[in-house]
């Protein structure tokens, strides 16, 4: 069946074309949904095409790590739930989840989408973060679906109080304190051909993988995945590449905040 | 990256704290063939760094449903002793940032290794760092490349890693431990030099197009230096 598959692709690939006539720079549909989980203090969900992404936002008292003792913290984790494709398995945390959960981490850390500093307490007291990416449905660019989410649901949690020992998740709450907002694009190398957004029979014969996340101003993280190779002069295209597509899908994360 | 209160000063008077220039890197030592178990071996001292790195196989691909009948599998471990930094004992044992390296660092040896030649083995990567101040990942890379090589796995070349980034609006070459954890960026990047293909690229902090246009170029005038260094090494062991 995957050669099957392959065969299809890489024949339209050298006819110039994509899987439901896409352009090889084209999103597929993207539908952002804020709140979807109303008990976690911010959630999200994201639909690239098929591939559908939830993260859910919870924050809890905690100690801060020992090299910065004047903030919180932030961790974020990715599933790969196995109703999410017939290959994921039940398990610990497979190196693609783990690779998956750092590189939307990264983007989110280095924009300054959370400001750890506010979530100071007091001394040995903080609040952390916890952003969990929940893959429900994979068809391709887990990357782009997850920082998507991820910085969605940041941007519209609420910051639960502190009255005493106890955390007051629910009733007249401020919002979490944001400082930036990031996006990622990334893209396939199949053959010879760079496509953006690949989807799950794209992935699956792709040789290698590069994501590039930004704000409007600046590059925030790359990681480039799987054994096959991008030349610097393709860096330097899909770096001037992604600050133009980018612009959509920060729209439309503003749109699904209303902001 | 980025972190802290206390941020001190990484460029002062033109120079880096360790005295280098933006474009500099830090001395490199490789020595080949140092683990007589092993197919092939490298000790590798980049500045304060301390890496080993070993290669075992080809061998029958173990467990038997994981081999594949058309190439070689790679395994490949990353692992920082827990002695190995100035901060405290680290927990022994892979933990998250060590699989993510692992990962992509088993993924550069896919792209030179020719995994074609030995269908349903696998090949063992290790690198232990042994003391580590600052780009770890691109030293295990460097080391590993050689130990590939002389283990005589066939290979369609040997790539060399190195990392750039970026402090205050300088573009600085190979970051040591504290531009690591105050730089405004860093991009650790794996190159085949026979063709300039990018194997290994990751980033966080930030850059322009502009600044990842001039570090790339950095890394790409080190590479000549790291390789130059690499095939002296394995020359010097076969000599």
């Amino acid at each position: 069946m995957i050669a099957e598959n392959e065969e299809y692709i890489l024949e339209m690939l050298g006819k110039g074309m994509r899987e439901h006539e896409r352009g090889h720079m084209q999103y597929r549909d993207i539908k952002i949904e804020t709140n979807t989980i109303p008990h976690a203090e911010g959630s999200a969900t994201v639909d690239i095409g098929n591939t559908k992404v939830l993260v859910g936002v919870k924050l809890a008292v905690g100690t801060p790590l020992p090299d910065k003792p004047d903030e919180g913290a932030l961790v974020t984790g990715a599933e790969l739930l196995p109703l999410a494709n017939a290959e994921y398995e039940t398990g610990p945390p497979s190196p693609e989840a783990i690779e998956f959960a750092r590189v939307v981490d990264r983007g989110i850390r280095a924009a300054g989408v959370v400001d750890t500093d506010a979530l100071f307490i007091e001394k040995d007291k903080v609040w952390t973060a916890f952003v969990d990416i929940y893959v429900l449905n994979y068809d391709g660019n887990l990357f782009d679906a997850g920082t998507l989410a991820a910085t969605t649901a940041l941007l519209s949690a609420r910051m639960p109080k502190l009255e005493g020992d106890e955390v007051i998740r629910e009733g007249n709450l401020g919002k979490l304190k944001t400082n930036g907002i990031v996006t990622s694009c990334t893209y396939a190398k199949v053959s010879k051909n760079v496509l953006l957004d690949p989807n799950g029979n794209e992935e699956r014969i792709m040789s290698g993988r590069l994501t590039i996340a930004n704000d409007e101003k600046v590059v925030r993280a790359m990681q480039k995945g799987l054994s096959g190779s991008f030349s610097f002069k393709e860096l330097t295209e899909l770096v001037d590449a992604t600050f133009d597509k980018s612009k959509q899908l920060r729209d439309k994360m503003k749109q699904a905040i209303g902001d | 990256m980025g972190g802290g209160k206390n941020k001190p000063e990484l460029i002062v008077g033109g120079k880096r704290t360790d005295g280098r220039a933006m474009d500099e890197l830090r001395p490199i030592k490789i020595q080949v063939g140092i683990l007589k178990n092993a197919e092939g071996s490298a000790y590798l001292e980049w500045g304060n760094n301390k890496v080993l790195a070993a290669v075992y196989g080809p061998k029958e691909a173990q467990p038997k449903h994981i081999a594949n009948p058309d190439r070689a599998i790679i395994k490949c471990r990353y692992q920082m002793a827990p002695f190995s930094s100035l901060e405290e004992h680290s927990r022994s044992g892979p933990n998250r940032r060590a699989i993510e390296i692992s990962k992509v660092t088993k993924e550069v040896f896919e792209n030179v290794i020719m995994l074609d030649n030995f269908p349903g083995s696998e090949i063992d990567i290790f690198v232990e760092v042994l003391q580590s101040d600052g780009g770890t990942r691109a030293a295990g890379i460097t080391a590993a490349a050689v130990a590939v090589a002389s283990s005589g796995i066939p290979m369609r070349d040997i790539p060399y890693a190195v990392s750039a980034g970026k402090a205050g609006e300088e573009i600085i070459l190979d970051l040591n431990k504290i531009e690591d954890n105050y730089s405004e960026a860093d991009m650790p990047i794996a190159v085949a030099p026979r063709n300039n293909d990018i194997l290994l690229l990751q980033m966080d902090g930030s850059l322009t197009s502009e600044q990842i246009r001039k570090a790339t170029d950095m890394v790409i005038k080190a590479g000549e230096t790291i390789t130059k260094l690499q095939r002296e090494a394995l020359e010097a062991r076969y000599s």
